[in-house]
């Protein structure tokens, strides 16, 4: 296990690098916007990751709800910090694409306003992971982030109601992209997927590591004779 | 409960009236721009003083241990957390009985649709943000800096319900478009988060 780690980072990285090749010098122009639209190679493969890692979450507290069990928390938690990472990286990329081509950074579109909602949501979940004091952090966190995943859809259509004029559909609309652009945002997509599965592994590892220490050091308080301090 | 300290409603009908004043200020609104943004500033004034509510409580409950006494009773969890929603909910209904008359009188509001209408919005809308509020305030007990956590937790959430309410009573106010999906909306995030909250608080009320 230990030695298959660096393996794949550098397998992923590797990748990561053709990819780049590929989207930044492989795949076409696009006609209207020009090579702005290379960003749409990161973005999109990053919202898609984010919300997956979102889903695994959900998943993932539920079943520490039920099971109690210590690695169903490492998963979700891992999961939040990763997602809120990739998510930040869309709203990021986003802003950056629609200033050149729809001449502003943001407008308070359904997808644009429920990503920025759900960040806050997941950003709110790792507060209150960070002050929470007690030793039952785990439940309060697995309870608000069911919370959270139940608010998505009505976020979702309170804002589609709220703002009907939809900007020109993000990915034109669905059938209309290049075959070859699909094949770059693809194995986009697999690399993007590969970094996150690299960073969860890590992050997970050193949580994982983090409280063997604690639970030692517990132990090893406990163990000490009583008279030698 | 509550009444027996006056402290909390009277700081907090004199924080909604500060909301009115200082807006009033800043905005200097004529009678047709004030049915566009009084929706906003009627529910940002009931949010914030009922955030002022929600965190007290559970706080007394910490005082005496008396939530340890809740803990071992035998008293199902959910009865206890309803009863504190209950109450809550008055609480806050009637800070916002005092403060709409307030707001019509410095505003000049008249509503142009169906004024009856106003009543499930205010009903269903303090209801989201008082059962959400509720079971956060719980949540947030056991952490650091808790008075700063509730509203961190509350406010993402409540995003959905907050834009319901605002865009619900701003469309009565102007009488342009229909608010029924608004109170369809509160309604169902009403129903959704009530469950949620019955089904989970056993689980936060006994994490010590």
């Amino acid at each position: 296990m230990k030695r298959a780690f660096p393996i794949l980072a550098v397998l992923i990285l590797a990748f990561l690098g053709y990819t780049a090749y590929e989207a930044l010098v492989v795949a076409p122009t696009e006609q209207t916007m020009g090579n702005v639209q290379r960003i749409f190679y990161y973005h999109v493969p990053s919202a898609w990751t984010a919300f997956l890692l979102f889903l695994i979450n959900f998943v993932a507290s539920i079943v520490y709800l039920i099971r109690r069990n210590p690695a169903a928390d490492m998963i979700a938690l891992v999961s939040a910090e990763v997602g809120v990472v990739f998510c930040t990286v869309v709203l990021v990329t986003g802003p950056l694409w629609a200033r050149p081509v729809w001449g502003i950074w943001w407008t308070w579109d359904v997808r644009l306003t429920s990503t920025l909602v759900l960040w806050l949501i997941y950003l709110s979940y790792l507060m209150l992971r960070r002050f929470s004091t007690s030793g039952q952090t785990p439940v309060l966190a697995a309870a608000l982030a069911i919370f959270g995943a139940l608010d998505v859809p009505l976020v979702y259509f309170s804002i589609r109601i709220f703002r009907t004029q939809h900007p020109q559909p993000v990915i034109g609309g669905g059938g209309s992209i290049d075959p070859r652009m699909l094949h770059v945002l693809l194995i986009n997509w697999a690399a993007f997927l590969g970094l996150a599965t690299l960073f969860c592994w890590a992050r997970y590892r050193l949580e994982y590591m983090r409280r063997e220490i604690e639970e030692t050091q517990a132990l090893e308080a406990l163990l000490e004779p009583r008279g030698s301090r | 409960m509550e009444w027996r300290s006056k402290d909390a409603i009277n700081s907090m009908l004199f924080f909604a009236l500060l909301v009115v004043v200082v807006f009033s200020f800043s905005f200097d609104p004529n009678a047709e721009e004030s049915r566009q943004i009084a929706g906003g500033l009627v529910w940002v004034a009931f949010l914030f003083a009922a955030v002022v509510a929600l965190n007290q409580t559970w706080a007394r409950e910490l005082r005496n241990q008396v939530l340890d006494a809740y803990r071992v009773s035998p008293a199902p969890a959910n009865s206890l957390f309803m009863a504190k929603v209950l109450g809550n909910f008055i609480f806050v209904a009637v800070l916002e009985g005092l403060m709409t008359p307030l707001f019509i009188m410095f505003y000049q509001l008249r509503a142009l649709g169906p004024a009856w209408q106003l009543i499930p919005v205010g009903a269903l809308g303090t209801w989201a943000l008082v059962v959400n509020g509720t079971f956060f305030a719980a949540m947030s007990l056991r952490t650091r800096s808790r008075e700063i956590m509730l509203p961190l937790l509350l406010f993402p959430i409540s995003i959905p319900a907050l834009l319901a309410m605002v865009s619900g009573t701003t469309a009565i106010l102007t009488g342009e478009l229909s608010a029924r999906f608004w109170i369809i909306l509160l309604a169902s995030y009403d129903v959704v988060f009530t469950i949620a909250c019955l089904l989970l608080f056993e689980s936060v009320l006994q994490a010590e």
